[in-house]
């Protein structure tokens, strides 16, 4: 249902050209969750800004293709977008706040929301709040509409936003490190939540972590980014069981174990990633890379159709 | 264990006075730290782990008298530093450092490296430049910082390295304790586990015992010999990094641990989780009874009405919970 070919995003800053993203490519299919990983600043966020139409950056420069359900988006009118957003894609971020005022209650907001894109009125606004509230289980949905959002927990405040997010029934769900800031065992209430809206709403979402145990617990396929690109992309399986990607690899090694044996060390990848200012001509990764080789001095393509990697090592682990 | 705690806490409390008198709500209590006792052997790594707000920042401040505390008692190598003045603390304060999540805000931005690090050498110990510079050198190395980064301001540096110069810091006076709150939290995984490493080796060299605070949990096994877990303002589980994990005892930690999302899919599908319904309770008004019955899936009315001590089990275990899940 998503498509994006070649997406190109730069800023021009005081420093000259800055390429953030460089020719990402990846589908969404229908009620499929994707989930995107990557450290920060490997471009994330960015690439899923621009599918929401909300880079407002006067210096950026956004190239390539972005087509849901076939309608290209790039290019696409500002107030085509606006109706675009909440109605068929709609996206949640790390702090909900991005997505709420502090002056009016939690149901006027989820009300608002709904009557932007439908012919209903108020009371029924309201009584639809209360259901979606109920559905991102929320306890006594009917008291909770009274609340402002400072009266509610980080955790109670995601589950808010999620629900007005779901407002208008939206086909595409981008959530942006939707539990980073969340202790765990509320995290696993909001990946139990976000499972959920896929079975019975059939979602199509698009989960954006830097977290391998997230991804284990909530993605179909796995895209990896590294500096502003797609380093490995596969199933969740084939990311996580059999990584081709040295950075994937050593990503997934450096994590300390839940159980069994602790190493005496943790594999640690050297460095650190490079900046975008001064990115190293060829494999992003080449400078921290344990397999580098001569060719490595090349860009190499994401290549091997369905589990794919963009290394020149072309040899299974 | 036998030899003497380098810190011990005796039923250490901390309570924030907020709010103003002349509002609705009026002054409000918040029980930041209830009754913690926890002794700190030499040479060991103990961490404090829990939610957000169950008091592991107030707690390792209290340690390193960072706050003055409310009740309770401290000793540190010995001496009883419960009531000590700031001006008393500060030829102890040498032996006792905090490394904090985000260096970048406890570094000037105007100075240079070389004077960050020489700081602490400076207003501490009477030494002359050439000493001054040969250490400041000696100490970029052992955090794996090379010379040239000398000149440098604190915005040149990456994340992993601004934490590597605050640890520089830190262990600039050779402190024998460090109490690290979140000090790798703010850093992607793959730096993350640079400095997880750093804080070993130099633990090893130097003879360090760490307070490691942290919310992720599986940092939290691989670098603590003991693990404290805490839950609105009490350390409910105490015991080895190893046998927490393997056999949590009381149900919080239980549930804590089974939250923890699995990246490993070959072990993902043995776990279980509990799911905790609700949100942690305010430290202005804590429960009575047990602090977790109303989250606990095996709560009584004995729960509801007394208050568990922490116990000692079999082994090292301590734990408080009227009905503990493994004996
Ligand atoms: N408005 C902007 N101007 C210049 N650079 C930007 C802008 N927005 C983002 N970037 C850069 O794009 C890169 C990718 O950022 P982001 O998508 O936020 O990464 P992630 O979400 O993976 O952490 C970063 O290096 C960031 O500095
Ligand atoms: N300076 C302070 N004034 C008032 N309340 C505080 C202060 N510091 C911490 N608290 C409160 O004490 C409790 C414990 O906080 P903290 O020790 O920071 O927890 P943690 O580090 O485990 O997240 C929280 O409820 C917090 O809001
Ligand atoms: S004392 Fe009771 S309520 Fe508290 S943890 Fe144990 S079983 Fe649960
Ligand atoms: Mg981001
Ligand atoms: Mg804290």
């Amino acid at each position: 249902m998503l498509e994006v070919r070649d997406l190109r995003i730069s800023f021009r800053t005081e420093h000259g050209r800055v390429r953030a993203i460089d020719g990402v490519s990846f589908d969404v299919a229908e009620s499929e969750i994707l989930g995107v990983v990557g450290e920060s600043g490997s471009g994330k966020t960015i690439s899923l800004l621009a599918v929401m139409g909300l880079i407002n950056d006067p210096n950026a420069v956004i190239e390539g293709s972005i087509k849901l359900r076939g309608r290209e988006l790039i290019g696409l009118k500002a107030s085509e977008m606006r109706k675009l957003r909440g109605r068929e894609i709609a996206m949640i971020f790390q702090d909900p706040m991005t997505a709420m005022t502090p002056v009016y209650t939690i149901g006027w907001q989820i009300a608002e929301q709904i009557m932007v894109h439908e012919r209903i009125g108020k009371k029924a606004a309201l009584a639809r709040a209360i259901d979606l509230l109920a559905e991102v289980n929320i306890p006594n949905p009917r008291e909770a509409i009274e609340r402002y959002p400072h009266q509610l927990s980080g955790g109670m405040r995601q589950r808010a936003v999620i629900a007005m997010a779901l407002s208008c029934n939206p086909a595409l769900l981008i959530a942006d490190e939707p539990t980073t800031a969340l202790d765990v065992t509320v995290q696993a209430q909001i990946l139990d939540l976000i499972r959920k809206l896929r079975r019975v709403h059939k979602s199509a979402i698009v989960f954006i972590t830097h977290d391998m145990g997230v991804i284990a617990e909530t993605a179909d396929r796995v895209m990896v980014m590294y500096s502003g690109r797609v380093v490995e992309r596969g199933t969740k399986a084939e990311i996580l069981l059999e990584p081709r990607h040295p950075y994937t690899k050593a990503l997934l090694d450096s994590i300390p174990p839940l159980e069994g044996e602790k190493p005496r060390r943790l594999k640690s990848i050297p460095g650190s990633p490079p900046s975008l200012l001064d990115l190293p001509k060829g494999c992003s990764f080449g400078p921290r890379c344990p397999s580098r080789f001569d060719k490595c001095a090349e860009k190499p393509p994401l290549e091997g159709g369905a589990h794919a990697a963009a290394c020149f090592l072309k040899a299974a682990p | 264990m036998t030899a003497a705690p380098l810190l011990e806490a005796r039923n250490v409390t901390k309570q924030f006075v907020i709010g103003n008198r002349f509002t609705a709500q009026g002054l409000r209590t918040v029980h930041a730290v209830d009754a913690v006792s926890l002794k700190i052997m030499p040479g060991e790594t103990v961490g404090l782990v829990g939610e957000s707000g169950c008091g592991k920042s107030t707690l390792g401040r209290c340690m390193t008298r960072l706050y003055d505390i409310t009740g309770g008692e401290l000793y540190f190598e010995g001496v009883d530093i419960t009531t000590k003045t700031l001006r008393q603390m500060r030829p102890l304060r040498q032996r006792m450092q905090m490394v904090f999540q985000d260096p970048y805000a406890s570094l000037n931005p105007r100075r240079r490296i070389r004077d960050l690090i020489a700081e602490p050498l400076r207003v501490h110990l009477r030494l002359s430049e050439t000493e001054v510079r040969d250490r400041v050198r000696q100490l970029l190395d052992v955090v794996g910082l090379s010379p040239d980064h000398m000149d440098r301001f604190p915005h040149e540096f990456s994340g992993g390295q601004r934490q590597r110069i605050g640890i520089a810091r830190a262990i600039a006076l050779e402190p024998s304790l460090i109490v690290a709150d979140e000090p790798v939290s703010a850093l992607d995984v793959s730096v993350q586990a640079q400095i997880v490493n750093l804080l070993a080796d130099l633990q090893e060299r130097l003879s360090l015992t760490y307070v490691f605070i942290a919310h992720d949990l599986s940092v939290v096994r691989q670098v603590s010999t003991r693990i404290a877990v805490m839950y609105l303002g009490s350390i409910v589980e105490l015991g080895s990094a190893n046998d927490i994990f393997a056999k949590p005892s009381h149900p919080y930690t239980q549930a804590l641990i089974s939250a923890v999302p699995q990246p490993d899919l070959k072990k993902a599908g043995e776990r279980k989780r509990i799911v905790l319904t609700g949100d942690v309770p305010s430290p202005i008004n804590p429960p009575q009874g047990c602090r977790f019955h109303p989250r606990c899936p095996f709560a009584t009315d004995k729960c509801r009405e007394e208050r568990p001590v922490l116990t000692e089990m079999a082994g090292t275990r301590s734990v408080a919970c009227h009905y503990p899940l493994t004996a």
